[in-house]
């Protein structure tokens, strides 16, 4: 219940206030209502949230209690360690995801355009942000530090990433300065899944989620096989 | 067959401690082995080494015929630690904790269920197997780490200060269960502070200090290289201080004394020797144990070599 209702309360939240008090006063995006329009983001933007936040808290405090070290000392795979705290992460991104679209019906009528293409971007942006909060776990070194990451980066990319709005309105500098933002194109292209429509190609946002997930993973294994954050 | 073979092991931690400066040891099959030293002179650094935890800066490590370099997982697969803080998740029950472990060496469930159920049993810990591990008392914590470490039944089992802080009872309570296992064939190495504890249960030592092994042998020909032993002598009167025939006295109180026994003096001489002097000798030990005062010979006279 701690993991799970906390994000779902805080969705629910921006629907009334974003989408219906304050969408109902402004037009359609891509031919969708406000409300409908900002669902996919706020769905996204729980998922990565949650699968950020699984990771890099189970682990670090395995770090902290120092009970990682049962891990450490067996002949566990570094891929088998890996797999083991993303798949947490993953699951809990995605239920968390589940829980939040079901609490949409409750505002707004969504069909999904293509299933496929929402099951992708909803996967590969809860292994990626699982991967980051890994990451993130190995180098944290007090409690303080697994909490930089979401609050100074994570949080401003996930708003500025296309959450309540379609870069297509915004002026030319600011949709360039976007499209360096990673986050637009996992909203963007799982958005697309559910209209059809995105304001960047959905090929193009598959094939960026899915290179900075392989780096993700790559850097993982290394700072794992180092010993990184684990051993002295 | 060795079971732990090191070889000019170096550890420069980022610190820039040298912890281990060209460490040489090798520990055989089924030797019960001690590894003794003071605070920081980098026994845990080995077995940190040893156990995968912490990188070495050079030399080779084997455990058994595998290369920490090349086999670190099958060289893993082999060892059963149990350090010397406790490091299990403390909210996890005592049976799950011992099972996952279990799993994490590849152990089928099954499998590991019955052998956590006989480890557990064996050491008085199966009716604490449904409890969380906070809820256990230091003793228990040290014997569930043993049980965690035995689950997958390693054929090196590494004990980092295993009896600190446990009560008498316990200590021996200990020492038999890792006696027994060590006559099954578990080679063991082990820390510790308490030098009768090596004494009593170890076959080798090698003593460490400042990361150099500064003496190693089987506690047998080591205690026997010893110059002179101290006996503390309760009497009925003094005979007083210095030397009497070729004994070194020193006198303590009214009625106790210390004597230096050197490698060609026997307490017998030493008795008829009072004896022959009106002095009735009421009680005679030694001044703490045999290992123990080599131990202190030893970093004394490296200490002045320096």
């Amino acid at each position: 219940m701690q993991t799970l209702l906390p994000p779902v309360i805080n969705q629910a939240l921006y629907f009334v206030i974003f989408g219906a008090f304050i969408g109902s006063q402004i037009k359609n995006i891509h031919g969708v209502p406000y409300m409908a329009f900002i669902v996919p983001g706020l769905v996204m933007m729980a998922v990565i949230t949650s699968s950020f936040a699984n990771v890099v808290s189970s682990f670090f405090g395995a770090k902290f209690n120092r009970n990682i070290e049962e891990l450490m000392v067996s002949p566990t795979p570094n891929w088998i360690i890996l797999a083991g705290f993303t798949i947490g992460g993953v699951l809990r991104g995605i239920l968390v995801g589940i829980i939040i679209f079901i609490v949409s019906a409750f505002f707004t009528h969504l069909e999904i355009y293509n299933l496929g293409i929402v099951i992708t971007f909803i996967v590969l942006t809860s292994i990626l942000f699982a991967l980051a909060g890994f990451i993130n776990a190995l180098f944290a070194t007090k409690f303080d530090d697994i909490s930089i990451f979401p609050t100074f980066i994570l949080t401003p990319l996930t708003y500025f990433g296309g959450v309540f709005y379609s870069i297509k309105d915004l002026p030319v500098f600011w949709q360039n300065l976007s499209r360096l933002n990673p986050v637009l194109y996992m909203i963007d292209g799982f958005r697309y899944g559910f209209f059809g429509a995105s304001d960047v190609n959905v090929a193009v946002s598959a094939a960026i989620l899915v290179g900075f997930t392989i780096t993700l993973a790559t850097i993982a294994l290394v700072l794992l096989k180092k010993g990184a954050g684990l051993k002295t | 067959m060795n079971a732990i073979t090191i070889e000019n092991l170096t550890k420069k931690y980022s610190t820039g401690t040298l912890a281990l400066k060209g460490v040489n040891l090798q520990v055989k099959k089924g030797d019960f082995f001690a590894l003794l030293g003071a605070n920081g002179a980098g026994k845990t650094t080995i077995i940190g080494i040893l156990t995968g935890l912490v990188n070495k800066t050079s030399g080779l490590v084997k455990i058994h015929e595998f290369d920490l370099d090349h086999d670190l997982n099958r060289a893993k697969q082999l060892i059963g630690v149990v350090p010397q803080e406790f490091n299990f998740n403390i909210f996890e029950k005592v049976e799950d904790i011992v099972v996952t472990q279990a799993g994490y060496f590849g152990v089928p469930r099954q499998t590991a269920l019955k052998e956590t159920a006989h480890i557990l049993k064996a050491l008085n810990l199966w009716d604490k197997r449904g409890q969380p591990g906070r809820a256990l008392s230091g003793g228990m914590k040290r014997r569930l780490m043993i049980a965690r470490a035995l689950v997958h039944r390693p054929k090196l089992l590494i004990l980092d200060e295993p009896t600190a802080g446990v009560d008498v009872e316990l200590r021996h309570e200990m020492w038999n269960y890792l006696s027994a296992l060590n006559k099954n064939g578990t080679t063991i190495l082990l820390t510790t502070h308490y030098l009768e504890e090596a004494e009593q249960l170890c076959k080798t030592v090698a003593i460490i200090k400042e990361g150099e092994i500064v003496k190693s042998g089987t506690v047998k020909n080591l205690v026997n290289s010893l110059e002179k032993q101290t006996y503390v002598v309760t009497v009925n009167k003094l005979i007083g201080q210095g030397k009497i025939q070729d004994f070194d006295l020193k006198v303590i109180d009214d009625s106790t004394m210390e004597v230096d026994l050197g490698l060609n003096q026997n307490v017998t001489d030493l008795v008829s020797l009072l004896h022959e002097n009106g002095i009735t000798v009421k009680d005679l030990k030694p001044k703490g144990n045999r290992l123990e005062q080599l131990f202190l010979n030893i970093l004394k006279t490296h200490d002045t070599k320096k």
